[in-house]
């Protein structure tokens, strides 16, 4: 029997009375049974609560895509697969297709690839190998604070800075030095294809150079100190030891920069000219994915031009969501093969 | 010196100005987004900027009060939909991550964390404003609520990592219960990177202005109840931005300068944060 709680240990000779009172007042067992169960199923249900908070997440990305799909059935419906074949996007005869769009988001994302690779490449080997101790952790800080920026501040500076420079000096000197190949011909606006692709090479750039720069920084230093012991100068000990190490996380770090410059909206519609057509030259303007959507998605009239709205978003998650699996398998597998590089 | 070894000399010292340029480069348009932002953002920047409501098309002047406190509204919202979600889930991550499902959800965090910005919002909007039939500040909250719960739950889970098995342990060995530990032991140890990292999500959505087009929408007045649309700082900043008035163009950047001084304090929060407490854990 156990002693109750209500009453004072007694150290006096115990009487047939307090001996029933202190039996009639014990914690009954099933009470303690009860108590301990509660204690283990406080385990489950805690175990509950987490997993359902961590179910949330999967649920949150299922109902994303169904959605998206469930309101955008009628144009699913309407214009099947020619929705990603036709050119022609006309909210007055309510016919839809995603082409120019899509051309417009990736040729601005490639043209962003094209300048900020090499350039991030550069940089990140400044930061690794080359940089004074001293100044690493000021420039570093620097780079990440490019990432940092709002996106809509970028599409500010954009228009009232970028812009006109690129109207009075970049396309111009492009028109008379390279006017002869299809890219660089026709009016110079400022706003178009070009601006979008120079503010998304900007943006992209911090996500490229940190991705690899974890990537370098995880070439063992066996491999460095070998070429060096050989007489390698720096650069050849970077062309020997680092570059082909890293060569596929570099990849990765491309992929996943696309993936950023693919999603980009704001800055990209500001700066862009908002024009669905598809023009071969990189100075006439034209509009992406997301800044249609961003532009046009308050003003839709109808429900079609709504819906199609919407269909352009999913085809624009299904290419992030295909680009983003790409960049993590590849950067995974080279995270499982070299020890200790881990991302963001 | 032979001519061979004098050209690897040559090409050696070519890469390392190459690099160094390419890092000049990359920080002019830093430093000139700097310095436009001072510039003409101080220049425009006034007491009436923080305590009056937009003026009329026309009428000079006036300010973004309520831009800034509908930024604030919006995200308490998204803190709320984005923290208890984000942390508990990565709580579950790190404690009872390590089986096929755990491996799902981790890549269920990084899709949604590779979704463009817009699309959340086109989820907010088919979600809330649909049903809702109008534009609301619910809405904004939700769509940058979702922004924030893979940043939150994956640096949670990264944090909870790191808390010492000996420590779950020694609780353990003196018979408290796995829940107990976890929220008393585990949880308070992690503290200052939980943290840590919930400050870094709300660095992230606080610059968001796509989920906020058709969802929260702008609003030129004082916050009106959640059900009704809000102003946001960066939407107010991008209509104020493509529109044709001279004086709009002056508080939009106006507008930049404290956007980004709000964007930086939460980052330089975050450094503060990484650099001093956090350092424990390890």
């Amino acid at each position: 029997m156990k002693d109750s709680p209500f009453l004072p240990k007694s150290n006096v000779a115990d009487s047939t009375l307090e001996r029933r009172a202190r039996r009639l007042l014990a914690t009954p067992s099933w009470l303690e049974q009860l108590w301990q169960r509660l204690q283990l199923s406080g385990d489950r249900v805690f175990h509950g609560v987490l997993l359902s908070f961590a179910c949330a997440i999967l649920l949150l990305v299922g109902l994303l895509g169904y959605e998206l799909v469930r309101n955008s059935w009628l144009s699913l419906t309407t214009f099947g697969l020619s929705f990603l074949t036709s050119s022609t996007w006309d909210p007055v005869a309510q016919h839809f297709g995603v082409l120019p769009f899509l051309y417009g988001t990736v040729v601005s994302s490639l043209l962003a690839l094209c300048v900020a690779t090499p350039l991030s490449i550069g940089v990140a080997l400044w930061l690794t190998e080359m940089v004074p101790r001293w100044l690493a952790e000021p420039a570093s800080f620097l780079v990440e604070l490019l990432a940092a920026i709002p996106s809509v501040i970028y599409g500010l500076w954009g228009v009232f800075v970028l812009v006109p420079w690129v109207r009075a000096f970049v396309e111009p000197t492009l028109a008379t030095t390279l006017g002869f190949l299809p890219l660089f011909q026709g009016p110079t606006m400022g706003i178009g294809m070009l601006t979008a692709g120079l503010i998304l090479t900007i943006m992209i750039l911090p996500f490229i150079i940190s991705v690899c720069r974890e990537m370098f920084l995880a070439v063992p230093a066996n491999l460095r100190e070998a070429a060096l012991a050989l007489g390698a100068t720096r650069w050849e000990m970077i062309r020997l030891a680092v570059l082909p190490v890293s060569r596929s996380g570099i990849i990765g770090a491309v992929i996943l920069g696309l993936g950023r410059a693919v999603g980009e909206t704001m800055a990209v519609t500001m700066v862009i000219g908002n024009r669905p057509q598809i023009a071969l030259s990189l100075f006439a303007p034209a509009s992406t994915m997301a800044s249609v959507i961003a532009n046009e998605f308050t003003e839709a009239t109808s429900e079609l031009y709504l819906q199609a709205l919407i269909e352009v978003g999913l085809v624009l998650l299904v290419v992030t969501v295909v680009i983003n699996a790409l960049a993590r398998l590849l950067v995974w597998s080279i995270s499982s093969k070299v020890e200790g590089i881990r991302l963001e | 010196m032979t001519g061979r070894d004098r050209v690897r000399k040559i090409t050696n010292w070519a890469a390392t100005l190459g690099a160094t340029l390419c890092t000049l480069l990359a920080l002019v348009p830093l430093f000139l987004i700097f310095g436009y932002l001072l510039i003409k953002g101080v220049a425009a920047l006034d007491l009436n900027f923080f305590t009056q409501l937009p003026k009329p098309v026309g009428e000079p002047g006036g300010g973004m009060a309520n831009a800034i406190v509908g930024t604030f509204i919006l995200i308490g919202l998204a803190c709320t939909l984005g923290l208890p979600t984000g942390i508990l889930a990565g709580v579950y991550l790190a404690e009872f991550g390590n089986s096929r499902l755990g491996w799902n959800i981790r890549f269920a965090a990084d899709v949604l964390n590779g979704v463009p910005s817009i699309v959340i919002g086109i989820f907010a909007y088919t979600l809330l404003v649909l049903p809702m039939k109008g534009f609301s500040a619910y809405a904004g909250g939700v769509a940058l609520g979702v922004m924030m719960i893979p940043v939150v739950t994956r640096t949670t889970e990264e944090i909870v990592r790191l808390v010492p098995h000996s420590l779950r342990e020694a609780s353990l060995a003196l018979g408290v219960p796995v829940w107990r530990t976890t929220l008393k032991i585990v949880m308070r140890t992690a503290r200052a990177g939980i943290v840590t990292g919930a400050l870094l999500a709300v660095a992230r959505i606080a610059g968001e202005t796509a989920p906020l087009l058709f969802t929260a929408f702008g609003n030129r007045f004082w916050h009106q109840g959640l059900d009704q649309p809000i102003a946001a700082l960066t939407v107010q900043i991008y209509t104020y931005a493509i529109s044709p008035f001279e004086d709009w163009h002056r508080q939009a950047w106006a507008g930049a300068l404290v956007l980004l001084g709000l964007v930086l304090l939460s980052s330089l929060a975050v450094r503060l944060l990484v650099r001093g407490r956090f350092m424990e854990v390890r």
